[in-house]
C-alpha cells in the first residue's frame, strides 16, 4: 500500500509544480466550451433541443479526463526518457503496484482538472440539476480517469519514444472522443455514426455524466454503470498486463 | 569453511536472437572487493549489469547476490543490491529529500528510520543542505552524488556503478571514490563497477575483469594482469588484450540484433 500511495503522491504532487499543466488543463476545455456552446448554441436551440451549453458541459468534462488521464502516458515515456523508470523497475516492488501507484495518481490529476472544468462551467451559467448527484458524477469521472490512466500506462509500456505515443494517442484517443456523444446527442445520427458511437465505451461514461448532471440519458445509467466498469476491470488488466513487459 | 562470494555468476550466457551478448562467463566478487568490469563498447558490460540487477533474464546461467538466486528469489536480491545506473534516473521535478523518501517506502524501510537515515547519507555526499532544492537545478556531479547516497539507503550488499564518474570532473570524481572506498571498508560492501578511465581502475579495484565480444578473457589484480601480458600499466595490458581497434558495434545488443535483421530483410 506505501508503494502505491508513495507514487501516487508524486504524480500529485509534479501535477500541481508544474503550473503550465495547469493552465493547458483548462485553456483547451475552456475553448471548446465558449466556442462550441455560444457558437452552436442558436442552432441548437432552433432546432428544438434546448440549451447546448447544458448539453455540452458533462461531455466537455469527460473529455477533459480522457485527454489528460492519457496524458499519464506520455509521463511514462518522460520516465523512460529521463531514467527514472529503472529506478522504480530495480526495486523490490511488484510491477502490478508501480503500475496502479502510477496511474491511480494519474487519474486523480485528470479528476481534478475535469473538477476545474465543472467550477468554470458554473461562470458560464451551468447549473447541474440537483447537488446531491455530483456525487455520482465524480464516481463516474473517477471510473473513466481509473480506465483511462491504466490504458495509457499500457500503451506507454510498449511504445519507446514520445513521438510514438503522440501518434497512438492522436490515432486512438480523437476517435474516441469524436465518436462518442460528447458533442451531439446520438438519438438523431446516421445509424453507422450509432453502431460506432454504441460501441465506444467512452460514450456510456458521457452518457452516465449527462444522466446525473443533467437528466438527460441515451442508453440509461445502469447499462452505463456496467459498460464503465467492464471498462475499467479490462483496461486495468490490460495495464498491468503490458507493464509487466516494460523495459527501461 | 570459507564464507559464500556475494556476487557469484556462473556460465552466464545471454542471447538476443542469434546474435550472443554475454557468452557462458564466470566470476565471484567476495564480501568488501572493489571489482571492476572492464571492455570496449558492446563487449557484454550493460548486458551483464542489466542481469546481474534483473532488469534482464539470462538465457542460461547462475546469478547469486548475497546468497539470493536472481531469477528466482528476485525481491530478497534486489533488495540486496544498490545501484547508480550510467544514465540518470532520479526525478528531477523532485526534491532530493523527496527522492530519497520514494527510495525508501520502495525498499519498506519503516518510516521511522527513514530521516536519520536520510540525513547522515545527504551529509555523508554533502548535499544535506540542499536537501529541498528541486534536483533539476543540481549540476551533474550533484546528481551523481545524490543517486549514490540514494542507493545505499536500503544497507544493500552490493553497490553496481555503471560508469559512474562518466563526465564528471577531477575533483568530483576524487571525491565520489572517497565515499565508496570508505563505505566499502566501513560496511563491507561489495563495489562492482565498470568505466572506462583504466587509471581508476587501476587506483581503486581490488580485482579486474576484462570482458570482450561477450567472453571473459581476463580476471585478476591490476598487478597479475600488467604480469601476465609483460606490460607497464593497466591500460597497455587492456589494449594488449582487447586489441588497438576501433568498435563501432551498438552499445544496445537488441539494437544491434535489430540492425542485423534489418539488414538481412532488405537483401
Amino acid at each position: 500500500m506505501r508503494v502505491v500511495f508513495i507514487l501516487w503522491l508524486r504524480q500529485v504532487k509534479r501535477f500541481f509544480r508544474a503550473r503550465s499543466r495547469m493552465v493547458g488543463a483548462i485553456g483547451q476545455p475552456l475553448l471548446f466550451l465558449l466556442a462550441l456552446g455560444y457558437g452552436l448554441g442558436a442552432v441548437y436551440k432552433r432546432a428544438g433541443q434546448g440549451d447546448y451549453l447544458e448539453f455540452l458541459v458533462p461531455g466537455i468534462m469527460a473529455q477533459t479526463v480522457l485527454f489528460a488521464a492519457m496524458f499519464y502516458g506520455a509521463m511514462i515515456m518522460f520516465d523512460k526518457q529521463f531514467g527514472f523508470l529503472k529506478e522504480t523497475l530495480v526495486a523490490p516492488v511488484s510491477r502490478l503496484k508501480i503500475m496502479l501507484g502510477g496511474a491511480l495518481g494519474g487519474a486523480t490529476t485528470a479528476v481534478i482538472q475535469g473538477l476545474l472544468v465543472f467550477v468554470i462551467s458554473l461562470f458560464l451559467g451551468f447549473r447541474p440539476q440537483h447537488w446531491l448527484m455530483l456525487a455520482p458524477a465524480l464516481l463516474i469521472l473517477t471510473l473513466l480517469a481509473v480506465a483511462i490512466a491504466c490504458f495509457s500506462s499500457g500503451i506507454g509500456s510498449f511504445v519507446q519514444d514520445m513521438q510514438g505515443f503522440q501518434a497512438i494517442n492522436q490515432f486512438l484517443v480523437f476517435p474516441l472522443y469524436f465518436l462518442s456523444g460528447a458533442l451531439y446527442p446520438l438519438t438523431s445520427v446516421p445509424t453507422a455514426l450509432r453502431i460506432v458511437a454504441e460501441c465506444n465505451p467512452m460514450s456510456y461514461a458521457v452518457d452516465a455524466l449527462r444522466d446525473t448532471m443533467i437528466g438527460q440519458t441515451h442508453f440509461g445509467l445502469l447499462k452505463d454503470f456496467l459498460v464503465l466498469i467492464l471498462t475499467v476491470i479490462v483496461l486495468t488488466i490490460f495495464g498491468a498486463y503490458r507493464f509487466r513487459h516494460i523495459e527501461a | 569453511m570459507a564464507a559464500a562470494p556475494t556476487i557469484s555468476v556462473q556460465h552466464l550466457t545471454k542471447r538476443f536472437g542469434d546474435f550472443t551478448a554475454v557468452d557462458d562467463v564466470s566470476f565471484a566478487a567476495q564480501k568488501g572487493e572493489l571489482f571492476a568490469l572492464l571492455g570496449p563498447n558492446g563487449a557484454g558490460k550493460s548486458t551483464t549489469i542489466k542481469m546481474l540487477t534483473t532488469l534482464l533474464k539470462p538465457t542460461s546461467g547462475s546469478l547469486t547476490l548475497a546468497g539470493h538466486d536472481v531469477t528466482k528469489a528476485q525481491d530478497d536480491a534486489r533488495k540486496a543490491f544498490g545501484i547508480v545506473f550510467q544514465d540518470p534516473s532520479v526525478d528531477t521535478e523532485m526534491t532530493a529529500y523527496e527522492n530519497m523518501e520514494l527510495h525508501a517506502a520502495l525498499y519498506g524501510i519503516k518510516g521511522s528510520e527513514i530521516k536519520a537515515r536520510v540525513q547522515t547519507l545527504l551529509e555523508l555526499v554533502e548535499l544535506w543542505d540542499r536537501k529541498d532544492t528541486l534536483v533539476k537545478n543540481y549540476s551533474g556531479g550533484m546528481k551523481r552524488r545524490l543517486e549514490i547516497a540514494r542507493g545505499l539507503l536500503h544497507h544493500p550488499h552490493v553497490l553496481f556503478l555503471d560508469e559512474p564518474t562518466l563526465g564528471l570532473d577531477t575533483q568530483t570524481r576524487n571525491l565520489l571514490w572517497d565515499y565508496v572506498k570508505r563505505l566499502s571498508r566501513e560496511e563491507g560492501m561489495t563495489v562492482f563497477f565498470t568505466t572506462h578511465y583504466l587509471e581508476e581502475a587501476e587506483a581503486v579495484a581490488d580485482r579486474i575483469a576484462i570482458i570482450d565480444h561477450g567472453h571473459l578473457i581476463a580476471l585478476g589484480t591490476s598487478q597479475a594482469l600488467t604480469k601476465q601480458t609483460g606490460t607497464k600499466t593497466l591500460e597497455q595490458a587492456y589494449l594488449e588484450l582487447t586489441g588497438k581497434t576501433v568498435r563501432d558495434e551498438h552499445a544496445d545488443p537488441r539494437e544491434a540484433w535489430r540492425a542485423r535483421h534489418r539488414a538481412r530483410n532488405m537483401r
